[in-house]
Formats: C-alpha cells, structure tokens, sequence
C-alpha cells in the first residue's frame, strides 16, 4: 500500500513545480548524535490559503495515505496560523520525516477547508482548531464540541489572544496576564 | 409493556398490501458508558447505539478532564513547563518531559551528551515496561481474571521500585532537563536494574503462558475489535494499536531520538509472534508483551554501551534559562510512548514563555479507530476492545440503558459483570 519512499527534497521540489509562488519550504537539517551521528531532516512549509486543499490533495498523491500528526495553531495578531503537521514514510530506520504545512488565516476570514475526505484521521484536530482558534473548517463532518467543557460560552476561544480569548474567565488564576 | 409485543400486536393488524414497518427502529438503543467508568481509566463519555447485543454507532465526548495545559504553559519559561508537562499523565510522564525537552532542544540547537540519550532511553524503557505491565493488568481485570490482575501489578511493583531508587520518585520523577537529566545512575545503581531485568526475563515465561495460550484469553479477545491496517492508515492510528495492525510505525525505529539511533530498534507487529495479522484484541496484547521483552534487550544493551561523561548540557538553570530567553523558532518533538507516538510542538518568539506550546498525545489519534473496533461487537466486548488501546483518560461509575420511557440501570459493576460473566460462560464451555 504505502511502498512509495520519498525524500524531503523530491516533496518540497515537486511542491514547487506545482504550486510555484504559491508555496514556500525549508529543509531544517539537523545532527543527532548519541555514539554514532545521524542526519535528521524535516519539511516547514508554508501554503497560499487558496491552495490549502489542493496542497492536500497532491501530498495524498505523493504518498498515499499520509500519517496525519496534528495541527497546531496561535493567534499572531492580525492573523491566525494553522500548522499541519504531517509524518510521511515509516516502516525502515530512518524513513520517516515531518512535513509541516503552514497556512496564515486573516482574521476578518477564518474559513479553511476539511481534509477529512481526503484523511479521516484529521477530524479531532479540525474539531480542535474549531473550538480553540474559532476558525471555521468548512466540510467537516463533525463540528460538535469536542475538548472544551459544556460551562465555557460560546464564542470564547482558549488558544486566540484578541477579546475573544479566555481573559474573563481566568482573571482570578495566578497564570492570568496581570494589568 | 414490552415494546417487542407491541409491535407484534400491530404486525398482526397490518393488511396485507401495506409494506412492513421497519421493526429495528424500536429495537435500537443508545447506551451511554462513562464518563466515570471502570473500563476507562480516565473520564470519556461513550454514547453507543445497540441492537440486542450488538454496537451499531459509536459516539465519544470527551471535555470531562480539559485542564488547559498548554494554555498555562504559555505563561511559563521552558523549565517551569517540564515539571507541568510531567503532569499531563501520571503513567507517561517521562515521555512528555523528554518530548518537550527535544523541542526546545531543536530550537536552541542544544546539544545533548551521549551519556544523557543513554539515560534517557533507559528511563523512557523502564517507564515503557511499567506501563505496559500496568495494562496487561487493567485488561486482564476487564476479562474478569482478577488473581492475574494481582499477579501482573505485583511484577509490576519491581520495575517501580527500580526507577524510585533511580530518581527518587516512583511516578513523577523530575528527572529530565532541557540539555540531558538531572541525576546519573552510579556503579551501584547497576547491579540492581540488571537483578530487575532478570526478574522479569523470568517473570515474562508466566505471563505468556496466561496470556497468550490461556483458552479462554484466547476466545475472549481473538477476533474482537478488529482494527484493519487500511482503517488503522486511514485515521492515522499510533503505536500498539497500529502495530498490531501491521502497521510497522514506531518513531524509535522511523525517526530516532536519544540512543535509540545507536540501537537496532524495530518496530513489532503480531507478525513476528504469530505469523499473521488479524489486527484484534489478541494481537494487541501479543504486541506489548514483546515490547516489554524489547524493552528489556534495549535496558540491557544500553547499559553495556553507555558512554562516560557529562549529563548535563548546562548544570546552571539561570544560566540555561538566559540561553533559551533568547531563541527564535518552531521546533518539534517526537518520542515513541508506551501507547504510541507523543509530538509537541513549540514556538519560541525570543521571551520568556512559548508562544504557543501543542501537545498531542497517543490517545488522541487512537480515539477514533475506536469506531471501526467496536462497531458490530457485543456490549459485554466494550470494556476490553475500549481498553485494549491502552487509551488515556479515567475511571469508574454507570452506564444507563434507555429506551425511551424507561430506564435500566447498568452501573459499573453490572457492566464488568457482563464481560465476566462472558468469560465464566466461555471458561464452562472450555471445561476449564
């Protein structure tokens, strides 16, 4: 099934193909060493919103059934940024390498498309980003409520750092921003 | 009344052109397990639909244990958040630790002495052993063979023992650092791990033998909650319970951290033992049990290889934390768990705390293969398929049966007493 072995530089050369201007990567290199060293690699790219899904879709064609890891998100002011963090190749010594793919949300349109027909396993993390960043997973099959307890109202997201985030509700806990 | 009578009653008054009323409807009721459950050793809400016997929806709600631990994180400097992230699991602890650490560590592009990747594997496979002799435990528990529930958390007491003389602390240990670990296991220290990996060398032969040729584990859990290796892709499911699907992923293996790069590690599959897989309960069960022995060879060559020298990156925390109030980056770190892969993900703008801080653990990515396991299974099935992904999150109290008007009561006693119930039906039939 999953027999393909890539290298981080055939992913991101072939993204570029495809995507051009739309898509940038950098390749982090890093040595490991305990007794013997080892070279380590891993993908941070970032996608043209427009693009995101299509982004998507040609990994899927790249590597069929791609290990989706999670997808991590901050507020960074005016904008929101979305990492998807994906693990392609597995099943040898050092096979495997994180893939993550950045998309920067404005705020004034936090829409973004479900990946979950192209990857089931995404549907906590798009039910999570849902609840914490308030972005808006179009497509998603599921868009319940999943981590946050029932008493936190709507509308108030954890993770966002605006006047939508947690500020009212935490005032009295010794980590709350003291002003 | 009993609704079956009714619809009996009705069936006898339908005239003979009029098409049959769907009669399952009525026979479908939703059963609703936690959060406070024995099966689940920390608060999920399941929500099944079943006919008769039978699960044919699965539904989860978790949000009973949300903590905001990321959320504090974000207000706290590197050192602080190891000793919070140590809190995330009692059982894991090292895991989320370590994982931390490495992601400030790629960030910083700290460089950790060799001596200190061989401590900590040695910590992450002593935890790896206690953790999987804990489940080995919980599962037999759910079968309802209590004596051998006993019997495994006595062993498991030894390798406690071992990292409390190790640390100074049998669960939350405190042990590692940004840049290595804080304490060194000495000369002394040696001869009584290797007395421990002995023991269970011997204690290994016992626990096969009630595991993996007892009839009645046999019948109980081959063939039950079956994962398939497409499914187990496909909702990107992690550690033993990908494993035992055939899925050969194991980050110590596919991308190494510590010493594990020095290590021949391979990821196990229920292929090695038993020559085929079939992804059930059984197969889950054969993949820990290897993977404690694997533990054991990795402890032991580990402390044959571990070079001498330095443990630490830098033994002043002011120091070190001066260090890291300057670094600018995403860094990622990923550590093999006992129930699967741990990834956290760290950004650091130059101040004192992270900018954001994302823990994923095992768990998470094996709530939903939860779907495809219990779907078509027997209620009395549900706690050991639920438990046998080892899944992370708590414990105790009822379940209720409704069915519309009324209400039957199944608390946690009358559900465990079903799966039991199962196993003394099976253990008559078996003549054992």
């Amino acid at each position: 099934m999953t027999t393909v072995k890539l290298k981080p530089e055939q992913v991101v050369n072939a993204f570029e193909k495809k995507f051009g201007e739309k898509f940038s990567a950098r390749i982090e290199t890093r040595k490991h060493k305990a007794k013997k060293t080892v070279i380590l690699k891993r993908v941070w790219a970032e996608i043209d919103k427009s693009q995101f899904k299509k982004a998507v879709e040609f990994l899927c064609e790249l590597y069929p059934m791609p290990h989706f890891s999670v997808a991590s998100g901050y507020d960074m002011g005016e904008t929101i940024e979305l990492i998807y963090h994906f693990a392609i190749g597995f099943g040898g010594k050092l096979d495997e390498f994180i893939f993550s793919l950045k998309v920067v949300l404005p705020k004034n349109d936090l829409v973004l498309e479900s990946i979950t027909d192209l990857i089931p396993g995404a549907l906590i993390s798009e039910r999570e980003l849902q609840e914490m960043l308030g972005v808006k997973i179009k497509g998603i099959p599921d868009s319940r409520r999943l981590f946050l307890p029932k008493e936190i109202p709507k509308g108030v997201y954890p993770w966002r750092r605006d006047s939508k985030g947690l500020q009212k509700l935490v005032r009295n806990l010794n980590e709350a921003d003291k002003k | 009344m009993n609704p079956d009578k009714v619809i009996e009653k009705k069936d006898r008054e339908r005239k003979p052109d009029e098409p049959v009323k769907k009669k399952r409807k009525s026979n479908s009721y939703s059963l609703s397990i936690g959060p406070i459950h024995p099966a689940l050793k920390e608060p999920i809400r399941f929500d099944l639909q079943i006919e008769g016997e039978k699960v044919v929806k699965v539904d989860f709600e978790l949000s009973q244990v949300h903590r905001g631990i990321e959320w504090i994180g974000t207000r706290r400097n590197p050192v602080q958040i190891l000793y919070l992230a140590e809190r995330i699991c009692g059982i894991c602890n090292i895991c989320h630790s370590t994982c931390f650490c490495i992601a400030v560590e790629n960030i910083a592009n700290i460089e950790v002495p060799a001596r200190a990747h061989y401590l900590r594997t040695i910590h992450a496979e002593l935890e790896r052993i206690h953790s999987h002799i804990l489940w080995a435990g919980v599962a037999a528990h759910e079968l309802g063979f209590d004596s051998v529930m006993h019997y495994t958390w006595k062993i498991r007491e030894k390798v406690l023992d071992v990292m409390e003389a190790l640390t100074g602390n049998r669960i939350t240990k405190g042990i590692m650092m940004i840049g290595g670990v804080r304490r060194d296991i000495n000369e002394k220290q040696v001869p009584m791990v290797k007395e421990a990996l002995e023991y269970y060398k011997k204690g290994f032969g016992k626990l096969e033998s009630i595991f993996l040729k007892d009839p009645v584990i046999k019948s109980r859990t081959v063939g039950t909650g079956i994962l398939s290796r497409h499914d187990g892709l496909a909702l990107c499911a992690v550690g033993p319970t990908a494993r035992a699907s055939g899925i050969k992923k194991d980050v110590r293996q596919d991308e190494p951290y510590a010493a594990y790069s020095d290590l021949d590690v391979k990821a196990i599959t229920p292929k090695d033992f038993l020559g085929e897989v079939k992804g059930d309960v059984f197969d889950r069960i054969v993949v820990r049990l290897l993977e404690v022995k694997q533990s054991i060879e990795i402890i032991e060559e580990c402390l044959k290889q571990m070079p001498k020298g330095k443990i630490l990156h830098e033994e002043k925390i002011p120091k070190l934390l001066a260090e890291l109030r300057n670094i600018e980056g995403d860094g990622i770190g990923r550590l093999e768990a006992p129930r699967g892969e741990v990834i956290h993900y760290v950004k650091m703008v130059g101040k004192e705390a992270p900018y954001s801080w994302k823990v994923r653990a095992p768990t998470y990515n094996n709530l939903l293969p939860w779907g495809p396991m219990l779907m078509g299974e027997q209620v009395a099935d549900v706690p050991i398929i639920a438990a046998s992904t080892d899944p992370c999150m708590s414990c105790t109290n009822r379940a209720v049966v409704a069915d519309g008007n009324s209400e039957k009561i199944l608390d946690n006693e009358a559900m465990r007493r079903l799966s039991v119930e199962k196993t003394n039906a099976l253990k008559r039939r078996l003549g054992r």
